[in-house]
């Protein structure tokens, strides 16, 4: 999984029926020395804040299995909020 | 899922099997600020409503052909939302 902070939101009025109702949260990735490699959206299941450090499954089955789902253009979910790293 | 821009459609009409139907549209991917990155790509138009100059979001790799009604499509990528609004925090101004 990857390292994120919550950059802020997505608001889309139209999309694929799949993210309908789905929160919409942009994220920097983090590497561990806290430089940022690019961003990415991701859908949040764990109720992340913006200027949260995150937790990023990025892989389409896992991601679909969180949603009980056969199929799904899914890949990047929040799965958890990072408390600590050391 | 990254953020995009529209900048144009691709007709073709010689295209691979499971292909017939998919609008194909000029994408120019864009960082979190939305200025420009990277080299612009050819997306499947998987809500069927995003024009010219439209605000986009897009998934890449297989996700992008279950973006489609008709699975295992040979795409890569695929336009699965219009974009109203980004909001960053303060410091990302």
């Amino acid at each position: 999984m990857k390292i994120a902070r919550v950059a802020g939101t997505v608001v889309s009025p139209v999309s694929h029926p799949f993210f309908e109702g789905k929160r919409l949260l942009l994220c920097d990735l983090v590497d561990t020395d806290g430089s940022t490699q690019g961003y990415v959206i991701a859908v949040d299941v764990v109720d992340a804040g913006v200027g949260d450090e995150v937790l990023i499954c990025d892989e389409g089955s896992s991601a679909r299995q969180i949603f009980a789902l056969s199929t799904g253009p899914i890949r990047a979910v929040i799965v958890g909020i990072i408390d600590e790293i050391s | 899922m990254l953020l995009g821009r529209v900048i144009g459609t691709v007709v073709a009409t010689v295209k691979a099997e499971g292909l017939e139907g998919v609008k194909f549209l000029v994408v120019q991917p864009l960082d979190k600020h939305r200025r420009d990155h990277g080299a612009a790509i050819v997306a499947a138009d998987a809500v069927a409503m995003a024009g010219p100059g439209e605000l986009v979001y897009f998934v890449a790799s297989r996700e992008a052909a279950e973006a489609l009604p008709e699975r295992f499509v040979p795409v890569d990528h695929a336009i699965v939302g219009l974009v109203d609004q980004v909001t960053l925090s303060e410091d990302d101004r």
